[in-house]
């Protein structure tokens, strides 16, 4: 194939990428940018979305019901279960940093292995609830990619919304912004804290369950998106939703142009390196403000 | 101070006596798992080094153990190096790849160190698979027993390998002991403590941390080194998270900041891995618990806990 | 061989747990084959008076190879089951004794290590993924622990293991990709493009592939490594150039109902010959949606997953006793497919642990039985398809401690596969690259 339409097709990839990528590392970011933790299951919401995506289509039946089921009822199931991590563990040692990388390592094997008992050790796909091909002069891409891409699209522009438009985005940016001064006003920072650590769980959820039917189902497949998230997360800047969101397309779209022209375990090796240096020498992050 | 001192070296040495004298009474297969916790505890207390004496923490450290395993292993099976030249080579290579690593690293703290070491170490894991042709990767190389012979010591001896994974563990056990007696040391755990304050009594803290993330890479990589040589594999598996993970959980759990928390740790661990894999197939779950509970019950570990509640005196 | 596995529907019956099992031996040792079916029983059997030999089954319960390692449990149960009430080997029942390995190379040493010297078994057996083996091979040796992998690696056959170490039950990868070479050239073309994991398992695809097309005289047109974490495959098809007339493909992980899902969504119907290893999809249903593509593509098969039109009466009795149906799938769970071209190796291997006890007249795990038992086992030759073997002939290399046998080329047609092709076993035999025979013991 010749190099534009190549370009093209990794464009597209890239840009679908992009927006599932940006949709999980927007919750990272959230709950490092308001609760200054690092999740490290992170990844494990995401697979926990998928995994229950998975299960709601096998009960179901329909790919299509079962899609708008999952899409609903997954976050949720999540987003409670985060909660129940925020306050049977996070809160007791008051979200001391270094103490909820560790405990936040030590659910990741928990979720994992759970997921391994109840699921098993075998990736499971999921049918698209729309599936059509598009056909272009030079090569034929998946509709359903292209709907992902819109549906991220509007849960980002929601989640923008929440965050600057909202009473609770308020409270959430006032707690960001210093906690103790917060507290003081009456903001009961307890809760904005379970409530953030629960949203951005949700939106791990979310991306989880609609990338199920382009990928499978696996309670393994935690760890890439975290990575990824991390890579994000660092370069947009530690904390900056808007810097994270840069990042994801930066970061999206460049691995499928990069992988064009280079060997993509290179790429790879290369992108890692990139990242642990952005944080040693801007650790403000390449598109974030000057982090506080 | 004399009471304490006493106090201390009798305790050490009457654990290095007793692991002497466990291998005449250890059934075969229980001899050579502690054959291997003590060559993991020696990587368990270079980890201690950073986290517990100098208060960061690194999520990267299995990048050190394998810089020692394939330094040693690659060169035993290319060069037909002899294993105690191996050894050595692989202690000095992930002596001097740390120091490089923390050249940069040691810029950041807190958080961000962590990532950074996390993302040295999968570039790592990366890197050992793209110089496939070399490493084999994945697979991995077997190094054969002809190889792993020194003088007329074959290290497939049960009795030699013991014995060695014993005096390897038992200098770090010294060399951590020393470290931490020394005037370094003590700068180091102020910066533990406190590393403004320390910066402010004038100490150049980057030169205190370089050295411990030096000295740490350094007993990680003799650990690796050690591993590659006596039990003849080496391959990418060891360079994972995981294996990063596991120096963080040993040292946990037997007591950040304390000598014999990683045996203590990494002994603990390795039975309670093979007694919950008796009764379920997600053994696994074990590890994630253990670090739960830890950090919302014991965050000092057993011989931190231990030390706060009786033993003070305990190093 | 190394591989993450992989796809499968629905969920799975548990593994029959050791103890289970060992009650389930027993009860059939007792010469009591028909109340060994009724498990309410089982326990309260008396075990045989002779001694059991014991066979350590290192298995990939867990871990990335936990999908395989279901179905390689299964076999050997099954297997176990079957020569247990014919007997047992040499009047001596089997005790078969599991150790999830973690499919992690570390784990399958200190296993290895239990068997011999906590279990003190006379054989270990079952091993699936390259770098376990790898991992684990050395202290079979040092321990001088008979031990029998079933993981179509090179390794064995390459001289970088030891004695002990032996492959009878199933063919080496070198073989199998050279054995389809001549058969690719000759019906779907010469220009090749390549699509394999970037890791040892992919590069031994690579090389021997690329050396066997050469031969046919054809070429490789590109050479497409994957990485192991990769998780979408679009942007690399592109890079396949136009002119390829083969499009051969051998994928793993938990990622290859994507990989050819986005192949079909690439090229639709105007598309390449495509031929892949059947590794891409073992424990995976043909049927599977989004997988239509395959439709008139070729897959290399070790043993055809659906039984064809003139299957053997051991095929039957195969599939009968393993639990599998017509379609390669478990026959409680039509979803849950089997592992069919590489789990089959179980079964043949522990009937080949048989034959070599009863040859060399092994009684104990001493230096010396253990020495008749490997030179018996040396000076194998070859087995005849059969109950034993319904994989098909074999010939066994003695030198190199591995076996090579025939290998299928199926067509994908209608949601399943048809065999097109069955390969000789000297279109895969290649000069042995080492000598074990000549080691110490």
């Amino acid at each position: 194939m010749s190099l534009g339409p190549h370009l093209l097709l990794a464009l597209m990839e890239g840009t679908v990428a992009a927006f599932v990528l940006a949709l999980t590392a927007l919750g990272l970011a959230l709950v490092f940018g308001v609760m200054r933790i690092v999740n490290v299951a992170h990844g494990e919401f995401f697979m926990l979305g998928a995994v229950l995506a998975w299960a709601f289509a096998h009960l179901i039946g329909s790919p299509a019901l079962g899609f708008l089921v999952a899409i609903i009822a997954s976050p949720i199931i999540v987003g409670g279960a985060a909660l129940a991590i925020d306050r049977m563990i996070l809160r007791r040692f008051n979200y001391q940093p270094e103490a909820t990388i560790v405990a936040t390592i030590g659910l990741l094997y928990i979720i994992q292995q759970l997921v391994l008992v109840f699921y098993g050790p075998d990736a499971r796909s999921v049918e698209a609830p729309i599936n059509f091909r598009i056909q272009l002069p030079w090569f034929g891409y998946s509709g359903y990619k292209v709907v992902v891409a819109g549906i991220a699209a509007l849960l980002l522009l929601a989640t923008w919304y929440g965050i600057a438009r909202t009473k609770l985005g308020l409270v959430m940016r006032a707690t960001q912004f210093d906690s103790e001064t917060a507290q003081a006003f009456g903001i009961p920072v307890d809760r904005v804290y379970a409530a953030v650590f629960a949203i951005g769980a949700m939106l791990a959820a979310i991306a989880g369950v609609l990338i199920v039917p382009i990928k499978q189902a696996y309670y393994l497949m935690g760890l890439d998106p975290l990575l990824l998230s991390f890579i994000v997360v660092i370069i947009g800047g530690l904390g900056s939703l808007r810097g994270a969101i840069i990042a994801a397309f930066v970061i999206g779209i460049s691995d499928g142009v990069i992988s064009v022209f280079f060997s993509p375990n290179l790429s790879k090796i290369l992108a890692t390196l990139l990242v642990a240096l952005v944080l040693v020498f801007r650790p403000e992050g390449l598109f974030g403000g000057k982090a506080r | 101070m004399r009471g304490p001192q006493h106090r201390v070296l009798a305790l050490h040495g009457s654990v290095l006596a007793l692991l002497f004298l466990l291998q005449f009474v250890l059934p075969a297969y229980h001899h050579t798992n502690f054959t291997s916790i003590m060559v993991l505890a020696t990587y368990g207390i270079g980890y201690n080094i950073l986290i517990g004496y100098t208060g960061l923490l690194s999520l990267g450290h299995a990048m050190f153990f394998a810089a020692g395993l394939y330094a040693a292993g690659l060169t035993v099976h290319y060069f037909n190096l002899d294993p105690v030249s191996a050894f050595l080579f692989g202690a000095v290579a992930a002596l001097a790849f740390a120091a490089a690593v923390g050249l940069v690293a040691l810029r950041t703290t807190g958080v961000s160190f962590m990532i950074v070491t996390m993302m040295f170490s999968q570039a790592c894991f990366l890197l050992i698979l793209y110089f496939n042709e070399v490493t084999r990767g994945d697979e991995g190389i077997v190094l054969t027993e002809a190889a792993r012979q020194i003088g007329d010591f074959s290290l497939v001896n049960p009795a030699v390998r013991y014995n060695l994974a014993l005096a390897l563990f038992a200098i770090a056990v010294a060399l951590c002991f020393i470290l931490i007696r020394s005037r370094v040391g003590r700068v180091l755990v102020a910066i533990r403590e406190n590393e403004e304050r320390v910066k402010m009594l004038g100490y150049h803290t980057f030169r205190y941390k370089l050295l411990a993330l030096a000295l740490s890479g350094m007993l990680s990589g003799a650990a690796g080194a050690a591993y590659a040589l006596m039990f003849g594999y080496v391959g990418a598996t060891f360079a994972s998270i995981e294996y990063s993970i596991y120096a963080l959980l040993w040292v946990l759990l037997g007591g950040s900041g304390t000598i014999l928390g990683p045996i203590v740790g990494a002994l603990l661990m390795f039975y309670l891995v093979e007694w919950t894999s008796e009764v379920t197939e997600s053994y696994r779950i074990v590890v994630g618990a253990v670090l739960v509970l830890l950090t919302l019950f014991f965050p000092k570990g057993i011989l931190g806990t231990l030390r706060e509640k009786r033993l003070r005196w305990l190093p | 061989m190394t591989r993450s596995k992989t796809p499968k529907s629905s969920s799975s019956k548990s593994l029959i747990t050791r103890r289970a099992a060992l009650q389930g031996l027993g009860a059939v040792a007792g010469g009591s084959a028909a109340l060994g079916l009724a498990p309410g029983f089982v326990r309260y059997i008396q075990v045989s008076a002779a001694e059991p030999i014991k066979i350590g089954f290192q298995a990939h319960r867990t871990g990335i190879g936990a999908a395989y390692g279901r179905w390689y449990e299964r076999t050997t149960n099954a297997a176990v089951k079957l020569i247990n009430g014919a007997g047992g080997i040499a009047g001596r029942p089997i005790e078969l004794i599991v150790e999830d390995d973690g499919t992690d190379p570390k784990r399958g040493a200190e296993v290895v290590e239990k068997f011999a010297s906590q279990h003190k078994v006379d054989i270990t057996f079952g091993t699936l993924f390259s770098h376990v083996v790898m991992g684990s091979a050395p202290r079979a040796g040092e321990l001088k622990m008979p031990y029998f992998v079933v993981s179509e690696g090179h390794h064995v056959a390459s001289g970088a293991l030891n004695r002990y170490t032996f492959q009878p039950g199933i063919t080496d990868v070198k073989a199998q990709v050279s054995s389809m070479a001549p058969w690719i050239a000759k019906n779907l073309g010469k220009k090749v493009t390549m699509i394999f994991p970037d890791y040892a398992f992919g590069y031994d695809h690579r090389d021997f592939f690329s050396a066997a097309i050469e031969k046919q005289g054809g070429q490789v047109l590109q050479l497409l490594p994957i990485p192991a974490t990769e998780t979408s495959y679009t942007k690399y098809f592109p890079q396949i150039p136009s002119d390829t007339e083969v499009l051969y493909h051998v994928m793993v992980g938990p990622g290859v109902l994507t990989f050819v899902k986005e192949m079909g969504e690439f090229y639709g119907s105007n598309r390449p010959q495509i031929f892949g290893f059947i590794d891409s999809l073992e424990a995976v249903d043909i049927a599977s949606p989004g997988l239509e593509f395959l439709d008139g593509t070729y897959f290399w098969e070790a043993y055809p997953r659906y039984a064809q039109a003139k299957q053997s009466d051991a095929d039957k009795a195969y599939r009968a006793a393993v639990g599998v149906d017509n379609s390669g799938a478990s026959l409680e769970d039509p979803k849950d497919v089997a592992t069919y071209s590489h789990m089959f190796g179980c079964w043949e291997t522990l009937y080949i642990i048989k034959e070599a006890i009863e040859a060399s007249g092994y009684q104990s795990p001493t230096a010396a039985d253990k020495k008749k038992l490997i030179e018996a086992t040396e000076a194998m030759k070859g087995w005849k398809e059969g109950n034993e073997h319904p994989q098909g002939d074999k010939t066994f290399v003695g030198q190199i401690h591995q076996c090579f046998g025939h290998q299928f080329i199926s067509k994908v047609a209608g949601g399943k596969l048809e065999v097109a092709h069955k390969t000789e076993i000297a279109d895969g035999t290649y000069e042995p690259e080492t000598d074990y025979t000549k080691m110490a013991l």
